[in-house]
């Protein structure tokens, strides 16, 4: 498996984009904590930036990556490896070398200006975004067989999870208000990963006092250690899935 | 040491392989032969694992080949169009295809290598490779770990007259080992002194299968070019040993 691995990293690392995005990550950081004399403050707004960038760099990415790197799973395929060994391997190396550039653009950062409890989550729940994202990614390639779709699928994704999915939770909580929805707000962040990573790094701030009720819902759930596994379990489960999935449908495609 | 039985395969409506049944031994040369379209090259990516038939199986070495990969260890194959990472060299991507196959310690059969004289474009980026270096990379590389099976796919077509000249050598030599050989192509006279025996697709049917010198005495044609059109004249159907019949045939068609 890490020979393998080995030349896609090889491979991505050559084509320059990742230290790219390594640079862009790493600017933006050291500007907003240099920007902010609160680096509480800055954290919320790298925040923000973090939640959008991380899974649209590593959507189109992955998906970018994977049919350039149609030619070498052909010559893999022929070869005696088994084609789970070579997803995974594609796998590993495209979202090993994104959580890389992540950890160097926004991990070091954080760790130098805003060390603690709060840094340390906002480095997690990127690190996990980027995993998933890359596994969504992948399965999306692995179904459409030209690119342009492919990566038409991937934006679409990424629209529906930043973008579409609070529209659709709040036209419900809007819809229903006079009914109790802590429960089910609740569920509903667990079925987006980008919200779930918000909540999770939001109620380790002191902006969570201003959510109001549903805010204190959250902070009793989320604030617990269990609330904290839960939602580290639901990401690990959102990386998982999509892959296994991606998997066993590559195990069945005719190439 | 290869059986397909009844192996069907579907694409949308059109099936590219219907019902095929045949085996293969060590020591022949099989030429699979058939118009364009005719489901040669969606038979050698079945036996490769690189196509999933929708019914039959395929046995190697008494083995069923689904999602299985390690009998590949004993293929070498030369894909019809052979397609490789752009940015790497022609030394990495042997060096890689070696690593990968791990049989450290096995002998190399470098002997095309040196015959096209590789050595000195080892540096050369996959990328600006001409269609006919393309190909040699790709006969390299079949031949490389002196496997028991050979799989050619239209291995001349590109190669420049001396370069076809030098891989036939090989082939010839190789079936000296006695291996078996598989081979598509439309140069029948190519195929016309390696060949044992002959495989006849067409519309994805198995119209023919028999060692050549059968089919020239049954055709009463010296040359494979001929005894095939003679074949395809008489209905495309498995001559049954009675010559008479068929020369008949033949002379009404010629006159």
């Amino acid at each position: 498996m890490l020979k393998l691995s080995r030349y896609v990293l090889h491979d991505i690392v050559r084509s320059k984009v990742i230290l790219a995005y390594t640079l862009f990550l790493l600017t933006i950081s050291v500007t907003l904590f240099q920007m902010e004399d609160n680096p509480s403050k800055a954290l919320m707004s790298l925040l923000n930036i973090v939640l959008i960038v991380v899974p649209l760099v590593s959507m189109v990415f992955a998906t970018i990556h994977y049919y350039n790197s149609y030619e070498f799973i052909e010559l893999m395929l022929s070869q005696p490896v088994s084609r789970t060994r070579i997803l995974m391997s594609e796998y590993l190396g495209t979202a090993a070398s994104l959580s890389a550039s992540f950890l160097v653009g926004v991990g070091v950062p954080v760790l130098l200006f805003n060390l603690d409890e709060v840094g340390l989550a906002l480095i997690t729940t990127g690190t996990a975004l980027t995993f998933i994202f890359t596994s969504l990614a992948f399965y999306a390639s692995v179904l459409a067989r030209d690119k342009a779709r492919g990566i038409g699928v991937a934006l679409m994704l990424w629209f529906y999870f930043a973008l579409i999915y609070d529209g659709l939770v709040l036209t419900i909580l809007f819809a229903f208000s006079d009914y109790p929805l802590e429960q089910l707000t609740l569920a509903l962040s667990s079925l987006n990963p980008v919200d779930l990573g918000r909540i999770f790094l939001m109620l380790k701030m002191d902006v969570s006092a201003l959510m109001g009720y549903t805010g204190a819902t959250y902070k009793d759930f989320f604030g617990s250690s269990f609330g904290a596994l839960y939602s580290l379990g639901i990401l690990l489960l959102w990386a998982t899935i999509p892959l296994w999935l991606a998997v066993r449908s590559f195990n069945k495609k005719d190439l | 040491m290869i059986s397909v039985e009844h192996i069907t395969k579907k694409f949308k409506k059109l099936y590219a392989l219907d019902d095929v049944s045949a085996s293969f031994h060590k020591g022949q040369v099989v030429s699979l032969i058939g118009p364009n379209g005719s489901g040669k090259t969606t038979l050698i990516k079945s036996i490769l694992g690189i196509v999933q038939p929708d019914g039959g199986t395929i046995r190697f070495s008494g083995q069923a080949i689904s999602n299985q990969y390690q009998y590949r260890d004993q293929i070498g194959y030369m894909p019809q169009i052979g397609r490789y990472p752009d940015n790497m060299t022609i030394g990495q991507v042997i060096d890689m295809i070696k690593n990968i196959r791990n049989n450290a310690g096995a002998r190399l059969d470098e002997e095309l290598l040196e015959s096209y004289n590789m050595q000195a474009l080892l540096g050369k980026n996959m990328r600006s490779l001409s269609g006919g270096t393309r190909q040699k990379v790709s006969a390299v590389l079949a031949f490389l770990f002196d496997p028991d099976v050979l799989i050619l796919d239209e291995p001349t077509a590109g190669l420049d007259p001396l370069a076809t000249e030098i891989l036939k050598d090989k082939i010839m030599a190789e079936k000296e080992k006695g291996k078996l050989i598989l081979i598509t192509s439309h140069i029948l006279s190519d195929l016309d002194e390696l060949t044992t025996d002959v495989m006849y697709l067409q519309d994805g049917r198995l119209r023919l299968y028999q060692p050549i010198e059968e089919l020239k005495e049954l055709t009463g044609e010296s040359r494979l070019g001929r005894a095939i059109a003679a074949v395809m004249k008489s209905g495309y159907t498995q001559l049954q040993p009675t010559p008479g019949a068929i020369i008949k045939n033949m002379e009404v068609h010629y006159a």
